[in-house]
């Protein structure tokens, strides 16, 4: 009786000191991203970096003394499951916000459940859909697949060329960026000769870029992630393609390189800056963000950090950002995103306002050349 | 001219692509023949052909022909231990419980490669480098050369094994009629494991010879897997030379279905075609029609 | 007969009951989606379980009522009831059509038809961009709504969806044990001793066929509106892979095995995250034991376990 008497009252004391050390109790963020299934290569840099940035957070003692806690779950790119676990997020874990999904179908499955709960939520996915129309609850980092598409023009423009053709993969990230090079030629005087898709598992594409050999277009603009562009890049070399290949930013990391082999030479694409921190002017306002991440990232994972692991970067710094201005209130945390002004992160520059919830503009791009196995700016 | 030469190029690649959909094929009617067994993770066995092969240049060193046979031989007993765990243990087996079983070993295959190898997507280099080769108005690269002369030599290795050795004679004859194959001494049970281990072979160097222009990672087993059974139901599951041809035709009609119709619906063409062939004949284009036995 | 009864009776009021201990909980919701499945699976069941016919494209039927609900009530703005009945019409007639050419197949041809179809429609949810929106989903759906009552909260879902699921239930307990039922066991047996008594095998495979269309339909339409987005990747082969596996594990050509089955696969994430990264390889090694050593699912497995351990409880473990 008497142990079962100390044991309780050394229990009682414990319990009383941890009050004490955790007065301030964690502020819970939630995270939902595609770690396994056929859009891991987004979540799984997204998951690690959301919860690197979160521990050095917290290493450097948390937003105002308070510690963060990052609730992560794997919607395996199923939009039904990202509902499931939204809603667990919300009603089960009480976070305060939401950083993800990976992907713009996720992203449009669990829009009703925050807007209806009121918990604001930064995506990671690319579609423009997300933010436009605005609406209340959501935001997003990925870079509009638009301004890359303007990029791409701009070039092509300014090259005069104006005879394209587009090869788009038939998954979400292509469809989107299909809509978005259409929607937009007119407004470069653009003329889209051939309008081709392929399926994210196919493993031949000479069909389709043959097509295009045969047509008179002067530019190829292939929209996909890997491995389909690789194979594209690998199929132009094998028909003798002559015509300059472009990409999307889908492909922005080193991966496709090797991937794509002699292939890539020549291949030019949109990019976040993370591609090329290191070319940067001293006075890129986003070079500081770049090279911490950069170095993180390596340290944590022993891997290069790539621009969609950035997308969570600049997620869990904004809403850091916001949580400082605004409280821990999901309320409070909304507005104070939405008044975010210059926020120099790893996509580009955030401007968010009550119209514009992507908060970036076309800036948020270089254009790079791959040369040698390496990137190279575009002038 | 131009619209000729396209055709000629659709037609070409279509029939590369289709000489691995035969192999593949021609994997899946080797169980299927000797245990009416579809095996829904054929696929894999063609995943860890290539998976296995980069692993072992990367991992081991190995130059590429010995981590080539390496990987073969890896996927070959991985497909002896599939048959005893999981085939073995089923008697008298309805084909649903037989479908289901294989669907969750490719599950759990693919996971496993999944965590053990990563997500990654990776290449294997190319057997006899990439300069591109002109046939016909149409460019080919040395590695399809390589596809169609393996496919080759697996279809002539195949029909001599079948039809000259002893023991393809005993496995068509368990394919005929079991009980009657295992009254007249031949042991059913290692005929069905043999199935397995020649099928995984002859999937997994489909697995290998592809995976320099396709790359491979944990997850393309599935569609590859697809696209073989289609390549087998159209020659009929069980003609050797049936399910070749079925490949092929395959290939060549995805590939012009993607040149000259749209490439948005190329496989839904090709398995439109596969429906009305099933629908008009369903025992494959190249055989002769069977009654039911009762 | 009156034990079935009782035990549909008991099933309802657990239906009823359920929500009540995890009001606010997240579970709810995903109880919502167990409704659903639970729909799909009874279809599916009705097909495979009972009349013994494969189908790898059920996500097909669940697509097209889930796509023809969406698309009618938010572009052309129809009434979603109008749209549901109209829609899930259609689907039993598109599968009446095909099902004659299709249910002539046997075994593994069957299986690769069923799943010709399910590709062919996955591809046309991708393609047909202006009308489905295409790989980046249709979003905009209203929710279903009675008057001004409009189910808009997980638990007024609940009850919508399980409310169907129930009705469905019903159906298909009337169904198995009529003359029909019985006639769909007797070709699942052999379906040439079944033509010999008179059965007409063909017309009722297909008719079978038609009734797990239209059901599957019907859940489409409800998911739908639950979700208020969809997007093509619902509606893929592994979805029809998954509600195999629902019957597989619950209990094959049993009405409340399939629920069982929906229950479990279902929450089955939640219970495997305690794996972590592994719980794809437990899911695959699942399938394979569980059709190994218990071919009759759960109900039957369960009980027989049961039996075999505790004489006593195999009563108790049998009411399935």
């Amino acid at each position: 009786m008497r142990k079962l008497i100390t044991t309780a009252l050394a229990l009682f004391t414990l319990l009383c000191l941890s009050t004490v050390a955790y007065a301030a109790a964690p502020i819970k963020i939630g995270g939902l991203f595609a770690v396994t299934g056929p859009a891991s290569f987004l979540g799984e840099p997204e998951r690690n970096t959301a919860q690197m940035v979160v521990d050095e957070i917290n290493k450097a003692g948390g937003i105002k003394g308070r510690k963060i806690e990052l609730i992560t779950y794997d919607t395996v790119g199923d939009t039904t499951k990202a509902v499931q676990l939204a809603n667990k997020l919300i009603k089960n874990d009480k976070v305060v916000a939401i950083i993800g999904p990976s992907t713009t179908g996720d992203s449009m499955a669990i829009i009703p459940v925050v807007e209806k709960a009121g918990i604001p939520l930064i995506s990671c996915a690319a579609g423009s859909k997300i933010t436009e129309p605005v609406k209340k609850w959501v935001f997003k980092t990925a870079q509009n697949d638009g301004l890359a598409v303007a990029r791409i023009y701009e070039q092509l423009k300014k090259e005069k060329k104006t005879k394209v053709a587009i090869l788009t993969v038939s998954d979400g990230f292509g469809s989107s960026g299909r809509e978005q090079l259409k929607a937009q030629a007119k407004v470069y005087g653009i003329q889209i000769l051939s309008d081709d898709t392929y399926g994210p598992k196919d493993t031949d594409m000479t069909a389709q870029l043959t097509k295009i050999r045969g047509s008179q277009a002067q530019a190829v603009i292939c929209w996909g992630t890997n491995p389909g562009p690789a194979v594209v890049a690998r199929n132009a070399k094998q028909l003798g393609l002559k015509i300059p290949l472009y990409m999307s930013h889908g492909v922005s990391s080193k991966k496709f390189i090797v991937l794509a082999g002699d292939a890539a030479d020549g291949i030019r694409l949109p990019s976040g800056k993370v591609l090329v921190a290191d070319l940067l002017p001293k006075n890129d306002k986003q070079k500081a963000s770049l090279l911490s991440f950069i170095k993180d990232y390596q340290n944590h994972y022993k891997a290069e950090g790539d621009h969609f692991g950035g997308h969570a970067w600049d997620a869990v710094m904004l809403l850091k950002g916001a949580i400082e201005r605004g409280g821990d209130t999901p309320a409070g945390i909304r507005n104070a995103l939405e008044t975010t002004r210059n926020f120099a992160g790893i996509g580009g520059v955030f401007n968010f306002s009550p119209r514009d919830h992507a908060g970036l503009t076309k800036e948020a791009f270089t254009l790079v050349e791959v040369r040698k196995k390496d990137w190279v700016l575009v002038k | 001219m131009e619209l000729l030469n396209q055709v000629s190029q659709f037609v070409i690649s279509g029939l590369a692509t289709g000489a691995i959909y035969a192999l593949i094929g021609l994997s899946f009617a080797i169980i299927f023949n000797s245990t009416g067994i579809i095996n829904f993770a054929q696929g894999e066995f063609v995943m860890l052909g290539g998976v296995l092969t980069i692993l072992c240049i990367n991992a081991l060193q190995l130059p590429l022909l010995a981590a080539i046979c390496a990987a073969v031989a890896g996927t070959t007993v991985i497909g002896l231990v599939f048959e005893r765990l999981a085939i073995r243990p089923l008697k008298n087996a309805t084909p649903l419980a037989l479908i289901i079983i294989t669907i969750g070993a490719s599950i759990l295959i693919r996971g496993l490669v999944m965590l053990l190898w990563g997500k990654d997507t990776q290449a294997l280099p190319a057997f006899s480098g990439n300069d591109p080769i002109s046939v016909a108005g149409a460019t080919l690269l040395p590695q399809h050369l390589w596809i169609f002369g393996v496919t080759i030599l697996v279809i002539v290795g195949c029909r001599l094994f079948f039809h000259h050795t002893i023991s393809g004679k005993a496995m068509r004859a368990c394919s005929f009629n079991p009980r009657a194959a295992n009254l007249v001494g031949v042991s059913v049970g290692r005929m069905v494991l043999f199935s397995f281990v020649i099928s995984a072979a002859v999937g997994s160097l489909a697995g290998v010879i592809i995976a320099p222009l396709t790359m491979t990672a944990y997850d393309v087993g599935v569609m590859l897997g697809l696209k073989g059974f289609c390549a087998a139901i159209m020659g009929g599951m069980g003609s050797g030379l049936g399910t070749v041809l079925g490949g092929l035709i395959l290939g060549a009609l995805e590939s012009l279905g993607a040149g000259l119709i749209s490439s948005g619906y190329k496989d839904a063409i090709a398995f439109l075609i596969l429906l009305l062939i099933l629908f008009i004949r369903p025992q494959g284009l190249f055989k002769k029609g069977e009654t039911d036995r009762v | 007969m009156k034990s079935d009864k009782l035990k549909f009776f008991a099933f309802c009021l657990a239906v009823l009951l359920a929500p009540l201990p995890l009001s606010g909980s997240y579970l709810t919701n995903v109880l919502v989606f167990v409704g659903v499945n639970s729909i799909l699976a009874l279809g599916l069941n009705l097909l495979l379980g009972f009349a013994g016919q494969i189908s790898l494209g059920q996500a097909a039927f669940f697509g097209l009522g889930a796509y023809g609900s969406g698309v009618l009530t938010s572009v052309y703005a129809f009434n979603p009831w109008v749209a549901m009945v109209v829609v899930a019409l259609a689907v039993a007639a598109f599968a009446f059509a095909i099902g004659f050419p299709v249910l002539r197949l046997k075994g593994h041809y069957l299986a690769m038809a069923t799943l010709g179809v399910g590709v062919i429609a996955n591809i046309a949810f991708n393609e047909t961009v202006d009308l489905t929106g295409g790989p980046s989903g249709l979003s905009g759906i209203p929710n279903l709504a009675i008057g001004s009552f409009t189910f808009d909260t997980d638990l007024k879902n609940y009850y919508l969806v399980w409310g169907f699921a129930l009705v469905m239930i019903l159906l298909s307990l009337n169904l198995v044990n009529s003359r029909f039922g019985r006639g769909l066991r007797a070709i699942h047996d052999s379906e040439v001793a079944a033509r010999v008594m008179g059965v007409n095998a063909r017309l009722m495979k297909v008719q079978v066929f038609t009734l797990s269309a239209f059901i599957s339909a019907i859940a489409g339409s409800l998911y739908c509106h639950v979700m208020t987005f969809i997007s093509p990747t619902s509606f893929g082969f592994n979805t029809s892979v998954e509600l195999l596996t629902m019957i597989v594990i619950g209990g094959f050509g049993s009405v409340y095995g399939s629920i069982l089955g929906a229950l479990l696969l279902t929450m089955l994430p939640e219970i495997l995250r305690t794996f972590n990264d592994y719980d794809i390889i437990v899911y695959g090694l699942l399938l394979v034991v569980m059709t190994i050593y218990m071919p009759g699912g759960l109900v039957k497995g369960v009980p027989a376990l049961f039996r075999r351990l505790t004489p006593k409880k195999a009563k108790e473990g049998a009411n399935a």
